[in-house]
């Protein structure tokens, strides 16, 4: 038989399917050239660096929901677990900061802080779940409400602001450049390159698929299901706290309206990049792509008057079912 | 003809090219029990469901009361008085004895409905039938022969004339079986015509008028239940020449034990179960289907939950609480369950083989190559037809599916494996070839495996040893002269060898 057609490289499928699996690249593409074309300022590096800064936090929480839902789970939580993190990381270097001074000591520790509770954080939903045999939908339900109303009691009600000193060392982390690219950006290209070789790279990542593909499958392949589930969360819970490392430094401050709806956006950018929601299948390119449109309709709805910003939530809803039907489409 | 209640005629039924039923006339009067017994896959079920509506014939004529019957689908059927208690019961666990029995076909005054009527009419019929169950009560909350009591309710109801039991007693008690019976008995006195299909043949011989007896499709005897004794109910049923499909069977003198179970239970499933696997030999496990095979061998490599047992492999004690111990213990498993359980259906081939030993492909990081190259020597090895390595499982045919399971497994390079249902669904060909495999392991790898296998002919034909089950005991362990169809069939209906 011959070789090429062994391998697939005259595959006829290939084609159409390969639109569908550029689907959101393509659809990436096409909103740069209507941004430019609406508003050529879109282009500037300002505006660019603002984007994808901003596309940083949703980006790497959504890097975390990609491992979550290709292992066929789902996690509420994370705009409040966020919230949480911060408020208590704002706490601990307000307090370090009185022994250790305001210097970078103080900030690593809050950054310890940080991803020592998203690894706690993501460990308490992982177990729950896994050793409680609840389903990830009803336990992240639960811990969203927690952390809200737990960064909100620390708050007691109001604002948890950083120390003044502490904010101007922090500061950095979130304003700098480096090469003329925001720290925030780089952390993520970081991030998105990692998770990336994890997913297709490496057993972990196969389990996961295997896992959202066919439960039984996994455990009939000898896959130890519940301890791969738990690590998705704990994955999870990690980018949470790397967001929100990044995040504090940006205002310097926590409230019970910190990350709001966070949550929805991360599975957002998780669908529009092609995941499917039953879990199985999935790409963490996919998943970045999927975060910038998403702020990327905001930004161009910014820089034009055809649409008022307050419909950035309709057009993302209409974007992302949008996604879904032609990702479907012909699959029937 | 007269006072025939259902006759088939000349039925016929085909799916694809495969003829499953072969000119079939069954007959049923009124207030008679006829008990369709045969192996599995001989075609009762096919010929239950053409009865009932669910499918209809290829060739030949349905008929009741004399009346030429075209049933399009089940409710069709139901409205002509033929309804169907299948073995899995169909009924709303959270909804009371009430709510099942009028389910779809509430009465109603006005807009609301009339529950006084219902609950009335219930308790009436409940009555009639002498069971102790309240309207009121959740039908979660009954066991397993009360609820089968509620089918039934429900089959009286509906005024049904002929009712098809589905291995009715497969989940009950032998008191419950009592009580099951009793209420037939008081059917029957009601002209109603029921066709029960059964395994247990001295349940057959309890409770059937007439017995119509399948095999392979074909219709090979029918007559008054008490013409017949079980043993020869077990020999009809079974009694085919043995081709040459199997290779020579191996001659094992080594009694060496590689894998022993001990006191194995799984509630509802397996009582008690002990075995010994001897070192290369071909260890088969007969009986019919609902005797606890899968669930003794599942709860031997850890994937079902064990409530009580000890295995042990060379005169060790493992822990098998999980089935990657097992394989960490070189004990590996096929399920029966190709599609469900055993590969990934929606993705790539190389994907699939290596999933249950990937950490041998893995340093730290995936090698896809390694992968591919041992997708070629697999593809050789187990003469898998593959017309692109890319494609998805599913795109291959059912054999090749199952090669590609068993060069899965095969990667975990395990000394002991277990063979759940090898040829099911597959091709006779690959069969053969699924046969060969299983006797080389054997003979040339140094291996010990276990089949478990409904097809007895395939037991035969290629076990050196033949441990039977029946409902969740192991009844006997045959070896030599003694594995034939009809001591197995004796063992397997509980005939013999029952505690």
């Amino acid at each position: 038989m011959d070789l090429a057609k062994k391998l697939g490289l005259d595959d006829i499928e290939l084609n159409y399917g390969t639109v569908k699996t550029l689907g959101p690249f393509i659809a990436l593409v096409l909103l740069f050239i209507l941004a430019t074309a609406i508003n050529p300022a879109f282009l500037s590096a300002g505006n660019l660096r603002n984007v994808f800064a901003r596309t940083a936090f949703i980006g790497i929480i959504a890097v975390g929901s990609t491992f979550v839902i290709i292992a066929g789970g789902i996690d509420l939580s994370v705009g409040s677990m966020a919230a949480f993190i911060s408020g208590v990381m704002i706490i601990v270097m307000n307090a370090a900061a009185a022994n250790f001074g305001v210097g970078v000591t103080t900030v690593v520790i809050g950054i310890i802080t940080s991803l020592v509770l998203g690894f706690l954080a993501g460990a308490f939903n992982g177990l729950f779940i896994t050793k409680g045999g609840i389903e990830p939908f009803i336990v992240t339900l639960g811990t969203m409400g927690i952390f809200r109303s737990l960064v909100t009691y620390l708050a007691d009600g109001g604002t948890l602001s950083l120390d003044f000193g502490v904010r101007a060392t922090y500061r950095p982390v979130y304003y700098q450049l480096i090469l003329g690219i925001p720290v925030p950006v780089i952390v993520f290209g970081i991030i998105a390159i990692l998770s990336t070789i994890i997913l297709n790279k490496t057993s972990f990542g196969r389990y996961c698929l295997a896992i959202g593909s066919n439960y039984e499958v996994a455990k009939y392949s000898a896959i130890n299901v519940p301890k791969v589930r738990t690590i998705t969360f704990i994955l999870q819970g990690l980018c949470v706290a790397v967001a929100t490392i990044l995040y504090v430094p940006r205002l310097g401050a926590a409230s019970a309206s910190t990350g709001l709806m966070w949550e929805l956006e991360a599975i957002a950018a998780v669908i529009i990049g092609g995941t499917a929601l039953k879990g199985g299948a999935g790409r963490i390119w996919g998943t970045i792509v999927g975060a910038i449109i998403l702020t990327l309709i905001g930004n161009i709805l910014n820089l034009t008057d055809l649409v008022s910003p307050y419909l950035n939530g309709t057009v993302q809803g209409l974007i992302i079912i949008g996604a879904v039907m032609f990702q479907r489409s012909g699959s029937n | 003809m007269e006072d025939t209640l259902l006759t088939t005629k000349n039925i016929c039924k085909d799916f694809g090219p495969v003829r499953v039923l072969d000119d079939i006339n069954f007959n049923l009067n009124p207030g008679e029990v006829n008990a369709l017994i045969g192996e599995n896959g001989a075609g009762k079920s096919t010929l239950v469901k053409i009865i009932s509506g669910y499918h209809k014939p290829t060739e030949g004529k349905l008929f009741l009361e004399g009346e030429k019957l075209s049933l399009d689908n089940i409710a069709e059927g139901e409205k002509k008085g033929i309804v169907m208690i299948h073995q899995e019961l169909n009924l709303a666990p959270d909804l009371t004895v009430e709510e099942n029995i009028f389910l779809g076909q509430e009465k109603k005054k006005g807009y609301l409905l009339d529950e006084k009527y219902m609950y009335d009419e219930c308790q009436k019929i409940l009555k009639e039938l002498n069971c102790d169950i309240t309207p009121k009560e959740r039908i979660k909350d009954l066991s397993i022969s009360n609820q089968q009591m509620v089918e039934i309710a429900k089959a009286v109801r509906k005024e049904a004339k002929v009712i098809i039991m589905d291995e009715p007693t497969s989940s009950l008690t032998k008191e419950e079986v009592k009580i099951l019976f009793k209420l037939i008995n008081k059917l029957k006195g009601e002209n109603v015509g029921i066709i029960f299909i059964s395994h247990k043949l001295d349940e057959v011989q309890e409770i059937a008028d007439k017995v119509t007896i399948l095999r392979d499709g074909k219709q090979i005897k029918t007559g008054a239940a008490k013409e017949f004794t079980e043993n020869q109910m077990a020999n009809l049923m079974v009694g085919r020449e043995l081709e040459d499909m199997y290779p020579e069977k191996p001659v094992s003198e080594n009694k060496k034990v590689v894998l022993e179970a001990k006191n194995i239970s799984v509630p509802g499933f397996v009582d008690s179960a002990s075995f010994k696997l001897y070192e290369n030999e071909i260890l088969g496990f007969a009986g019919l289907v609902g005797a606890g095979r899968t669930e003794l061998l599942e709860a031997v490599v850890g994937l079902r939950e064990r409530t009580s047992g000890q295995i042990y492999k060379r005169d060790q004690e493992i822990d098998a609480s999980n089935y990657i111990k097992s394989i960490d213990n070189n004990i590996a498993y096929l399920s029966e369950d190709r599609k469900g359980k055993t590969l990934l259906t929606s993705k790539n081939l190389p994907f699939n083989l290596t999933l249950l030993s990937l950490e041998k492909y893995s340093d730290p990081f995936i090698d896809k190559n390694r992968e591919l190259k041992a997708l070629k020597e697999a593809e050789e090895k187990f003469e898998i037809q593959i017309p692109n390595y890319r494609l998805r499982a599913d795109k291959l045919s059912g054999g090749n599916q199952q090669k590609l399971g068993v060069a899965k497994l095969m990667e975990a390079e395990p000394e002991i494996i277990i063979f759940d249902e090898p040829t099911r669904g597959i091709d006779v060909g690959t069969k053969q070839q699924m046969y060969s495999f299983i006797k080389e392991l054997v003979t040339k790898k140094n291996k010990s495996c276990i089949v478990i296998s409904s097809e007895l002919q395939e037991i035969i034909g290629l076990c050196t040893r033949v441990i039977v089950m029946c409902d969740g005991k192991i009844t006997g362990s045959l070896t030599g002269e003694q594995i034939k169809e009809e001591i197995i069939m004796q063992y397997a209906t509980g005939l013999k060898g029952a505690v």
